[in-house]
C-alpha cells in the first residue's frame, strides 16, 4: 500500500523521462545506424540502398529477405578495420592505465586534504571544462609543434640543441589523452575515497595493520568501485575518440573513431560505417554487460 | 558459576597507570593533567558528559591520539608514543568500524593475520571468537547483512581475537536500542569475568556506567572529578557537580552550625536548619551544600511516626505536591516548600493498590534522617 503511494503521479513521470530520453535519442538512431549497416551503398542520396522502407507496405518483408551482411563480412576480413579496432582498445587501454595510476594519488590526495580545501582543489579538477575541448587540444598542438612553447623553452634551457619532433606521435596522443581525461577519472575515485569512514583505518591500525597494509587491505579494496567507475568513464570513450587522435596522433595508424570518420566523409560507405558503427557498440556493450553480470553475482553470493 | 562473580581483588596488579596527561586541540585542553591507575582485571568506565575528554583519553590510550604532555604506563613501559599497530590495546569503535569488504570471519581474522599467526591456529581462534559471542552461523556474511546487535558482537570479537592486555570500548551499546541494550550490558559484564582481561569503557549513560563497571571515572572539563565505585559514586559524591551529574539530587545551601552528638546543624536558607551525619572530615567552609537523594525522602500526611530511632533528628520539611508523576516502579513528587523552593521524592510503588499516594496540591510531610544527607563544600 505505502509502496504504491510512493509512486505518485508526478514519480512515475520522473522515472519514464529518462527511460523516454534513451529510446528517443539512443534507441531510435541505433535502429537506423543498424539499418544502414545491414544495406547496400550506393551513388545517390543518401547514399545507400535502403533494405527496408515502410512505405512499400509488403514488400518490405520480401526485402528483408535480402539483408545483406556483407558490410560486417568486409569488417572481419579487411585488417584496416580489425587493425583499427586493436589499436583502438590497445590505446584505450593504456591510456586508462595511466590515467589509473595518476588519477588515483591524486583523488587519494585530494580526499585527504582539509575540508576547505577539498573544495579548491575540486574547482583546480574542473575549471578547464569551462573551456571548450577542442580549442584545449588545439593548445596542445601549439605547444608541442616544430616552433611550439615546448621546443622553445627546452633549446632556451639548453636541455636540447635542435628542436624535437612531438607533434603527431603517439606519446603526443597519450599526452592530450591524459589531460582530456583526467577529470573523469579523478572525480568518481575522488567520490569514493572522500566518503571512506576514517574510523575503518583507525581500526585496521589498532588491529595491528602497518600504515602500508591499511592501504592494501582496506582502503583500496573500497575505493574499487570508484576506480572502475573511473575506469569504464575514461575507457570507453577514448575507444571511440576521434579529436584527439586526429589532431595529435600520427596519420600512419587509425584509431576506430577516425576510420568511421573517414568511410562515412571520405568514402561516402554509409553502410560500412555504421556497420564499424555498430561492431563498435558490441565491442563496448560486451564488457559492460560482463562486468554487470559478474557485480550481481557477487550480490546474490553474499545473501 | 560462583566464581565468576567474585569482586576483582584489591591487590591486583597494576596495568595502566596513566601520569599528569595533557592533550592540548589549540588553545583548548581536551584533557588537562589527568592521573589515573587501572588495575589488571578491572572493569573501568570513564563517565562524563560530551565534550569532557573521555574520549580524547580513551584515543590516546589507543594511540590515535599522542599526549602534548604526561607517561601512560602499561605493563610499566611508556607508551605514549607508540604507534596504534604496535601497542598490544585493541579497541572497539563507537559505530563498530567494521571492514565492509570482509566477511564476518576475515573481520575477526584481520588482527590475527597482522600478528603473523599460523593459518590454522588463525581459524581455531576466529572458531572460538565465534562461538563466544554467539555468531555462529553467521561468518560468511558481510557486514551490511548483520542486525545492529550482530555487528556490536562482532566488532567486540573483532576487538577480543588479539587477546589485548586492554581492551577499550568507545561507548559500544549507544547505537542499540534499551532493551538490547541493558541484556548487552550483562553479556559484557560476564564476559569480562570469564576472560579475565581489562576493559576500560567510554560512556555519556550514567546507568551503563553503574551496571557494567567495577570503578567509574567522572570527567568534566578534561579531568576526573571523582574515581570510584559505582555505589560510592551516588552515596558519597565527592562534590556538587558529581552529585548533580550522577543521578537526581535535592541540594540546598548553607551555613554550617552547632554540633550536637554526631550531628552538623546546617541553617540553610530553602530548607531551615537541616541535621546533617558527622562527615568524615571536618568542614572548613562556610558555605556547603547539603544534598538528599529524591528517593531518601519519604513522604507522610502528618511525618514520621515518633517512635522511631532518633526520632528528635529527623528533617522534617512541609510543603504542597505540585507534581506527581508515575513512573511504574517508583512514583516521582515534586513538593513546594513552604519556603518556595521545589524538592523532589520519589517513592517506590511497593503495593499494587496504593490507597495511600499523594495528589497534586496535597498537603505533606516530607521527612529524610541525617544519615541520608550528604555535605558537599565544593
Amino acid at each position: 500500500m505505502t509502496a504504491r503511494r510512493i509512486f505518485t503521479r508526478p514519480a512515475r513521470l520522473a522515472v519514464i523521462i529518462p527511460y523516454a530520453w534513451m529510446l528517443l535519442f539512443f534507441l531510435v538512431p541505433f535502429a537506423f545506424v543498424l539499418k544502414i549497416s545491414l544495406s547496400q551503398p550506393a551513388i545517390a542520396q543518401p547514399p545507400y540502398s535502403p533494405v527496408f522502407d515502410l512505405a512499400q507496405g509488403l514488400a518490405t518483408l520480401k526485402a528483408a529477405a535480402e539483408l545483406s551482411l556483407d558490410n560486417f563480412r568486409l569488417l572481419l576480413t579487411d585488417s584496416l578495420y580489425i587493425f583499427s579496432y586493436l589499436r583502438s582498445v590497445a590505446v584505450a587501454a593504456l591510456s586508462t592505465s595511466i590515467l589509473l595510476l595518476i588519477g588515483y594519488p591524486v583523488a587519494y590526495g585530494m580526499a585527504r586534504l582539509p575540508q576547505r580545501w577539498q573544495a579548491v582543489a575540486m574547482m583546480l579538477v574542473i575549471v578547464p571544462f569551462w573551456t571548450s575541448f577542442l580549442i584545449r587540444v588545439y593548445a596542445w598542438i601549439n605547444i608541442l609543434q616544430h616552433d611550439g612553447l615546448l621546443n622553445k623553452m627546452l633549446l632556451a634551457l639548453h636541455v636540447i640543441s635542435q628542436p624535437m619532433v612531438w607533434l603527431s606521435t603517439d606519446a603526443a596522443m597519450y599526452l592530450g589523452m591524459v589531460y582530456s581525461y583526467l577529470p573523469f577519472m579523478i572525480l568518481p575515485l575522488y567520490a569514493s575515497l572522500a566518503k571512506m569512514d576514517s574510523a575503518l583505518l583507525e581500526a585496521a591500525a589498532d588491529l595491528g595493520a602497518s600504515r602500508l597494509q591499511t592501504f592494501w587491505l582496506v582502503t583500496f579494496p573500497l575505493s574499487l568501485p570508484g576506480a572502475i567507475a573511473g575506469v569504464l568513464l575514461c575507457f570507453i570513450p577514448i575507444v571511440g575518440e576521434f579529436v584527439v587522435p586526429d589532431l595529435l596522433a600520427g596519420s600512419d595508424s587509425l584509431m576506430i573513431g577516425q576510420t568511421l570518420w573517414l568511410e562515412f566523409f571520405s568514402n561516402k560507405d554509409w553502410p560500412v560505417a555504421s556497420a564499424a558503427a555498430v561492431v563498435l557498440l558490441l565491442v563496448l556493450v560486451v564488457p559492460l554487460v560482463f562486468y554487470d553480470r559478474l557485480q550481481r553475482r557477487q550480490l546474490e553470493a553474499a545473501r | 558459576m560462583v566464581e565468576d562473580l567474585a569482586e576483582p581483588q584489591q591487590g591486583a596488579p597494576l596495568l595502566l597507570r596513566i601520569e599528569a596527561v595533557v592533550r592540548k586541540f589549540g588553545a583548548f585542553r581536551a584533557v588537562d593533567g589527568l592521573s589515573l591507575d587501572i588495575h589488571a582485571g578491572e572493569f573501568f568506565a570513564l563517565l562524563g558528559p560530551s565534550g569532557c575528554g573521555k574520549t580524547t583519553l580513551l584515543r590516546m590510550l589507543a594511540g590515535f591520539e599522542t599526549p602534548d604532555e604526561g607517561r601512560i604506563l602499561l605493563d610499566g613501559k611508556d607508551i605514549a608514543q607508540m604507534l596504534p599497530h604496535q601497542r598490544p590495546v585493541n579497541m572497539m569503535f563507537q559505530n563498530y568500524a567494521l571492514f565492509p569488504h570482509l566477511t564476518v570471519s576475515d573481520n575477526i581474522a584481520f588482527g590475527l593475520k597482522r600478528m603473523g599467526m599460523p593459518r590454522p591456529q588463525i581459524e581455531m581462534r576466529v572458531a572460538e571468537m565465534l562461538t563466544l559471542l554467539k555468531l555462529d552461523g553467521l561468518q560468511a556474511r558481510k557486514p551490511d547483512q548483520l542486525s545492529g546487535g550482530q555487528k556490536q558482537r562482532v566488532a567486540l570479537a573483532r576487538a577480543l581475537a588479539r587477546r589485548p592486555r586492554l581492551l577499550l570500548l568507545d561507548e559500544p551499546l549507544a547505537a542499540l536500542d534499551k532493551k538490547l541494550r541493558e541484556s548487552t550490558q550483562l553479556e559484557l559484564m560476564e564476559l569480562q569475568r570469564r576472560l579475565g582481561m581489562t576493559f576500560v569503557i567510554v560512556t555519556h549513560d550514567q546507568e551503563e556506567a553503574m551496571t557494567v563497571a567495577d570503578r567509574i571515572g567522572v570527567m568534566d572539563a578534561g579531568r576526573l572529578e571523582q574515581v570510584a565505585t559505582p555505589r560510592q559514586l551516588y552515596e558519597e559524591p565527592a562534590s556538587r557537580w558529581v552529585a548533580e551529574f550522577v543521578g537526581d539530587i535535592n541540594i540546598f545551601e548553607g551555613q554550617p552550625g552547632s554540633r550536637e552528638a554526631s550531628r552538623l546543624i546546617v541553617s540553610t536558607r530553602d530548607a531551615g536548619a537541616i541535621a546533617v551525619a558527622q562527615p568524615a572530615q571536618p568542614v572548613t567552609r562556610s558555605t556547603v551544600c547539603v544534598a538528599i537523594r529524591p528517593e531518601k525522602v519519604k513522604l507522610s500526611r502528618r511525618g514520621p511516626v515518633s517512635d522511631m530511632v532518633n526520632a528528635h533528628s529527623i528533617n522534617r520539611l512541609e510543603g504542597v505536591v505540585t507534581d506527581v508523576s508515575y513512573l511504574g516502579g517508583v512514583t516521582s513528587y515534586k513538593v513546594k516548600l513552604d519556603s518556595g523552593a521545589i524538592l523532589r521524592s520519589s517513592m517506590a510503588n511497593t503495593a499494587r493498590i496504593d490507597i495511600d499516594s499523594y495528589h497534586a496540591s496535597q498537603r505533606v510531610v516530607a521527612w529524610f534522617t541525617p544519615d541520608d544527607c550528604v555535605v558537599l563544600e565544593q
